[in-house]
């Protein structure tokens, strides 16, 4: 097992590498730059301009100057359009907050979503797994960018309960909304996979014959029908998870929260190439570590696997 | 528009009388309106500012904060005239090259120490110098100061940019070329000091809260990232006595419909109004729904370079097209926030500025599509023969209306053939510069009121000019409008021409359309730049 780890981790490396220079030639590919503007600079503001980033230096000279930054200095770079702040500071300040939101709107999701997905398959075709399956169609069919203006209507204006957004710090009050409206979609995939997936291990020999045997329902259930249950559900979450804690553009649109799903889509439409870099790199990294938390925890719910 | 000494003169006085008036808590000492107790004003803003360095600032958000942060020589008044900000007066030399600005004594930094000259010459210098790399040290040369150029592209020294301190409280410019509207660009926040001993103690973190010194009204409190920016009474400040709001708050929403029900839900006192809605919002709201003329203009430009096609080449066929857009049903049936029909490219709220006799203008649109029937068709396009070509927008959902209602009436009315094509912004910038394409939207907002901001686009060696209309005497009026003390004539001359060579389709003029919270007053809606300070608001009590 350790030694599985262990080459794992030695690929992560080239691939976050292969990411970064892929990443940043196709980001410089892409037409027009962090400095094209309606307005366009006069040559001569603009060469200050480059010099000072180092836009000027041919391309490979950029890349090998930004990973050099990264490994010597843990600098991410400067932010082109945000002037006031780096790149450092954006992700410290935008990724706790991303964090919070996302971790919560996860374990939402798990439970909730879980909880459906099992009870419905538990109950088929009773009243408790249409209405299971109706609210997981629901949530399906309702998109946040949907949602988000909905609620901030409802329970914003409508009732006055909860502030339509901003922050404060993570306050309770400031996260009931995003974290409904990012938790939603995903709680749906969850007990649709939930319930398919246990309906399937139900049906399967080892249940029929725990049953057969007279095991208490209870046991059959926890002990043995959950865990395999739970791969096909597991392979969604890994990256449901990194998704969800990097962050949404639209809840951070909608609800002002600051983090960093915003940044990541406004970088790449304003050409801010470090911002752009900085974030696709944390993704990148997360990713690669969460499929590798998810490939471990597979070992454990399934003896049949082995690294 | 002219800057006059009686004006200038009639603020003075006036500013002197309000911070002696007596000031009784909880009326306003001019209206005697109840004030409300809570004087916060809260405002939405689209995207998060650039910076609050006013030797860096770029972005509209930005010259906000700044302007409520800092004060440079002169602010504007309600109308947009000049009022003294740190300068009270200032002379002109006889070969009008030479400005000096005469500053007040008692105006402070939020550290308590005075604003000097200096301050000035140290603010003005780093606009300028190549090493900050401002995005806006171009406005220095726009100024005409002198060297500015040399020093921008690298060869001078910062230090012999023509800005002098002849003593704390005398600021000696010197221009390279006479500049009428001079005075009138020291409102631009790229002009303001810069408190040197704070930029040398914290370097690039000099703006944030806690390291920031400011001279304005207001020095910043808190700012945090993508979501609010706070800014509270500086009590140093030389008319702090008469300032009334104490707090001013940016709220970052990037949605406008969540902007507008977080302000119906009392979050905000100030949002824009959703495109579209403004005619709802006004019969449900109409205290608080408002509408005022911007000083923008909204167009299509014409390729005429080498690389745009033949068809545009032939003004029949330029002018056809714009006289078949009815522009009303744009403005009152696609957009509805009640926007101008535009047949100048030069808005009427610009300063100075009298719209010209254009024929066109005149004409109902039965007569303009009339005529250019008989222009298409007697630059050789009919039914059997239709003219086609490509126009393109940035991606965004009003454009898309708007480019398909201009499409129809050409098709319905003139039979002629549109591919649409729409870009992501950065795309389309890099396209419409470098002439890959064969009609693009435009939009363009003056810099300054005054109307060389919009018709300098036309002149041919501007780099704004996406289309290369190239007439040479728009170039020699543009020339010498610049150094006339009555260049009125020569705008209105430049267009006519352009009404005769139609290298644009003005399309609209804009509009501010506001949702304002009613009890917030004195809104400069007659400042076509919209150049507001927080210190001339107030709140009434309900």
């Amino acid at each position: 097992m350790l030694s599985y780890i262990l080459r794992r981790v030695a690929i992560a490396i080239p691939t976050l590498l292969l990411l970064i220079i892929i990443s940043f030639l196709l980001m410089h590919a892409a037409p027009g730059g962090p400095f094209t503007s309606e307005r366009p600079l006069p040559p001569a503001v603009l060469a200050n301009i480059e010099a000072k980033y180092g836009l000027n230096n041919p391309i490979y000279v950029q890349i090998i100057n930004y990973i050099g930054g990264i490994i010597t200095e843990f600098d991410f770079g400067p932010s082109f359009k945000y002037k006031d702040r780096s790149v450092n500071d954006i992700i410290a300040h935008g990724f706790p907050v991303t964090l919070t939101y996302g971790f919560l709107s996860f374990a939402v999701a798990v439970i909730v979503g879980g909880a459906l997905g099992i009870a419905a398959a538990l109950k088929q075709n009773s009243w408790l797994d249409y209405f299971a399956v109706g609210v997981s169609i629901g949530a399906q069919v309702l998109p946040n960018f949907v949602m988000a203006p909905i609620l901030v209507l409802v329970f914003t204006l409508w009732l006055g309960w909860l502030p339509g957004g901003g922050w404060n710090d993570g306050q309770w009050n400031h996260l009931i909304l995003p974290v409904i409206a990012l938790s939603t979609s995903y709680m749906a995939s969850v007990a649709r996979l939930t319930r398919s997936s246990m309906l399937e291990v139900l049906h399967t020999n080892f249940i029929r014959t725990a049953m057969a045997k007279g095991l208490p329902y209870k046991v059959i259930i926890f002990k043995h029908a959950l865990k395999p249950t739970l791969l096909p559900v597991m392979s969604y979450l890994g990256p449901a998870f990194v998704s969800m804690i990097t962050g949404s553009v639209i809840i951070d649109m909608y609800f002002s929260t600051g983090g960093i799903g915003q940044f990541y889509v406004n970088s790449a439409l304003n050409r801010d190439y470090a911002v752009m870099m900085g974030i696709t790199i944390l993704i990148g990294g997360l990713t690669i570590l969460f499929n590798l938390i998810v490939d471990i925890l597979y070992a454990w719910v399934d003896p049949k696997i082995r690294y | 528009m002219k800057f006059s000494k009686s004006s200038l003169l009639a603020s003075v006085v006036g500013t002197a009388l309000l911070s002696t008036s007596a000031f009784a808590a909880g009326v306003h000492p001019e209206t005697g309106e109840k004030l409300a107790d809570d004087q916060t004003f809260t405002y939405r803003v689209l995207d998060e500012h650039s910076s609050v360095d006013p030797a860096i600032v770029e972005d509209v958000s930005g010259s906000e904060l700044v302007r409520n942060l800092f004060e440079g020589l002169y602010n504007q008044d309600n109308l947009g005239n000049l009022v003294p900000g740190v300068a009270l007066s200032h002379t002109v030399s006889d070969d009008n090259l030479t400005y000096t600005f005469k500053l007040r004594d008692n105006a402070k930094w939020s550290d308590g120490k005075p604003v000097t000259a200096g301050d000035f010459v140290y603010g003005w210098q780093r606009a300028a110098d190549p090493a900050n790399a401002s995005p806006y040290a171009w406005y220095m040369e726009l100024m005409s100061l002198e060297n500015a150029e040399a020093i921008i592209a690298g060869d001078m020294e910062v230090s012999k940019l023509g800005v002098k301190a002849i003593d704390d409280h005398t600021l000696e410019v010197r221009l390279t070329q006479p500049l009428p509207y001079f005075a009138l660009m020291t409102t631009h926040a790229t002009t303001f000091p810069s408190p040197k001993w704070a930029v040398e103690a914290h370097g690039a973190e000099w703006i944030k809260p806690g390291n920031i010194v400011s001279n304005g009204a207001y020095k910043l409190e808190t700012h945090v990232p993508q979501e609010t920016v706070s800014m509270v009474r500086n009590t140093n400040y030389w008319d702090n006595e008469s300032t009334i709001i104490d707090k001013v708050e940016a709220l970052v929403m990037n949605d406008e419909n969540v902007a507008l029900t977080r302000y119906l839900a009392g979050e905000t006192d100030r949002t824009e109004a959703p495109a579209g809605q403004f005619p709802r919002l006004k019969k449900e709201y109409p205290d608080q729904a408002v509408v005022f003329p911007r000083l923008c203009s909204y167009y299509y430009t014409f390729n005429v370079s080498d690389s745009g096609p033949e068809e545009f080449k032939d003004v029949r066929v330029r002018k056809a097209l714009a006289y078949a857009i009815d522009r009303r049903v744009i403005t009152d049936a696609v957009i509805q926030g009640g926007q101008f029909p535009a047949y100048t490219f030069t808005p009427a709220v610009t300063a100075g500025f009298e719209v010209p006799k254009v024929d066109f203008a005149d004409w109902s649109q039965a007569e303009r599509d009339a005529k250019a029937m008989e222009l298409l068709a007697a630059a050789g396009y009919t039914k059997d023969n239709p003219l086609e070509f490509d126009m393109v927008y940035n991606t965004s959902e009003a454009h898309k209306k708007i480019a398909i209602a201009m499409t129809q009436m050409w098709k319905q009315k003139l039979g002629v053939k549109v591919n649409m094509n729409n870009m992501e912004w950065k795309t389309f910038l890099n396209e419409r510069g470098n002439q890959n394409f064969e009609l693009a939207r435009g939009a363009w907002c003056g810099d300054y009121n005054e109307a060389s901001t919009f018709l300098d686009l036309m002149d041919s060696g501007s780099g704004y000019n996406d289309g290369k209309f190239n007439n040479a005497e728009v170039d020699k009026l543009l020339a010498d409008a610049k150094s006339s003390t009555q260049p009125q004539a020569n705008y209105t001359r430049i267009e006519e021409i352009m009404a005769a060579e139609m290298p644009v389709i003005p399309i609209y003029h804009y509009t501010n359309t506001f949702m304002m919270n009613a009890q917030l007053k004195n809104w400069p809606i007659k400042n076509a730049e919209q150049n507001w300070y927080a210190k001339n608001l107030y709140k009434v009590a309900k």
